[in-house]
């Protein structure tokens, strides 16, 4: 069977901000169609090892591997593979849904950017709001905006921060279809929750982050129930 | 750099198209050109020969103050759904990000003078002799230096937390040669004097766009680093 190649990895990265150590040695691997959720409690260091990893932040050691090149802060080629969901939207208030995905698509150098814009819109259920500024939307109706603007650009690897966090069950379902379906596709996906039930049923294998480090991980793969899961985290976590 | 100068003119656009839609900032810095020529049409006799002597200063005073309005808000405003953190997370150069602020600002506070100049024209009741050719290219020279330095700042003080009070505050010191220049060229070309006292003051004006714009570009992705 053909091995599967190594999508985004991470070499003994470190990063200190001010005197703080916040990422101590991390090394990690995802390979490619894998779906990867890191978990950890706050304070961990989730958010800095997700900026390091998309490249708003630099390392102060280590190196990380995109797709075989190494994420600088000026490798544009890199970033147009990385689908970045944020905690905010980064969208627009005083731009509809059809220009705020225009703007992202030029960016992004997205070729037939409005068919793709429209049919995103369609698949989020937001093309009836095509031309209502955002400014009036609700925090779902922007996430799945968000993931429409995501996914225009057809990135090869999804990096999600806490992407569950606010929206309804039909939301969720939504962006769970849509997620299985990027996986079905080879799309990498690496995954920062605190929603166990989500990681697990997403997630191929599952990370602990504490004190800035990996401290465990596991494999998924369907073998391991929910609440196993929840026991092997406290027991890591809190070395219950 | 042709990428940079396309992603630059996408960021310019939609800047521009939000203001557009919203006439948000457009309106205030506009409003305030009024107050400020209104209140000094008041103060000064405009039948007063001599009063045809503060009419460059104004010019300058208006595009400045109203300016820093529009400035203000330039950053703060991608800070609405953290829209600085989408930029900088695409396949673009932070270089594009600062040259679309400075298109975009360039034109909005262009736009102002296209109404505000007129006004105090009129409301100083002053028939303009001077070339008109120089005169334009003086404030599009003195408009671009301005635009240059206080877009670079206003990226640096966006987060602060008196971001409004830090940026004038910034601005204003390192404005002071380009200010004297503008203020002295722009007078020469209106009293239609020896316009070759005004090249001097624009050469001036030029080298210090070119120097704070290499400066600016140079520096703007550390401060995107910071922010």
């Amino acid at each position: 069977m053909k091995e599967l190649e190594t999508m985004l990895e991470l070499k003994k990265i470190t990063k200190m901000l001010g005197d703080k150590l916040i990422l101590r040695n991390i090394t990690l691997s995802l390979k490619e169609g894998e779906t990867l959720a890191v978990v950890g409690p706050n304070g961990a260091g989730k958010s800095t090892f997700f900026k390091c990893t998309v490249g708003l932040l630099q390392p102060t050691g280590g190196e990380i591997i995109l797709d075989g090149e190494v994420v600088k802060k000026k490798s544009a080629a890199i970033k147009q593979k990385i689908g970045f969901l944020g905690h905010e939207s980064f969208l627009y208030n005083n731009l509809t849904p059809l220009e705020n995905l225009r703007f992202y698509g030029k960016l992004y150098k997205v070729k037939d950017i409005d068919r793709k814009s429209t049919e995103l819109l369609k698949e989020v259920g937001l093309y009836l709001f095509r031309d209502v500024p955002i400014r009036s939307f609700s925090r779902g109706m922007m996430q799945r905006l968000a993931i429409a603007r995501v996914l225009l650009a057809e990135p090869k690897i999804l990096m999600l921060d806490e992407p569950h966090t606010g929206l309804d069950q039909e939301a969720v379902a939504l962006l769970n279809r849509i997620i299985k379906e990027k996986q079905k596709t080879g799309t990498s996906i690496l995954i920062i929750s605190h929603d166990f039930e989500q990681v697990h049923t997403l997630a191929d294998r599952v990370a602990i982050l504490k004190k800035g480090k990996i401290v465990d991980t596991v494999q998924l793969n369907g073998e391991m129930g929910l609440a196993e899961m929840k026991d092997w985290y406290e027991k890591v976590v809190m070395g219950a | 750099m042709m990428t940079v100068l396309s992603d630059a003119l996408t960021i310019a656009g939609k800047d521009l198209r939000s203001e557009f839609k919203t006439k948000q900032t457009i309106s205030m810095m506009a409003i305030f050109a009024a107050l400020v020529i209104l209140v000094f049409s008041f103060a000064f006799d405009p039948t007063n020969n001599a009063v045809k002597a503060v009419i460059p200063g104004l010019v300058w005073v208006i595009t400045v103050f109203a300016g820093i309005l529009g400035l203000n808000r330039s950053f703060t405003s991608e800070q609405e759904n953290d829209c600085l953190t989408g930029l900088r997370s695409g396949p673009i150069d932070a270089a594009s990000i600062y040259l679309g602020k400075v298109l975009a600002n360039f034109t909005i506070v262009t736009i102002v003078q296209l109404i505000s100049i007129p006004v105090l024209f009129v409301l100083f009741n002053y028939r303009f002799t001077g070339s008109l050719l120089w005169f334009v290219l003086i404030i599009l020279a003195g408009t671009l230096g301005f635009i240059i330095v206080g877009t670079f700042l206003s990226a640096l003080s966006a987060n602060a937390k008196n971001s409004e009070m830090l940026l004038p505050v910034l601005l204003l010191p390192l404005l002071s040669p380009l200010m004297i220049a503008a203020v002295q060229a722009t007078r020469i070309a209106l009293e239609n004097e020896n316009i070759e006292n005004a090249i001097a003051w624009l050469q001036l004006m030029s080298a210090y766009d070119l120097l704070f714009f290499a400066a600016c570009l140079l520096l703007f992705e550390f401060i995107m680093e910071g922010s």
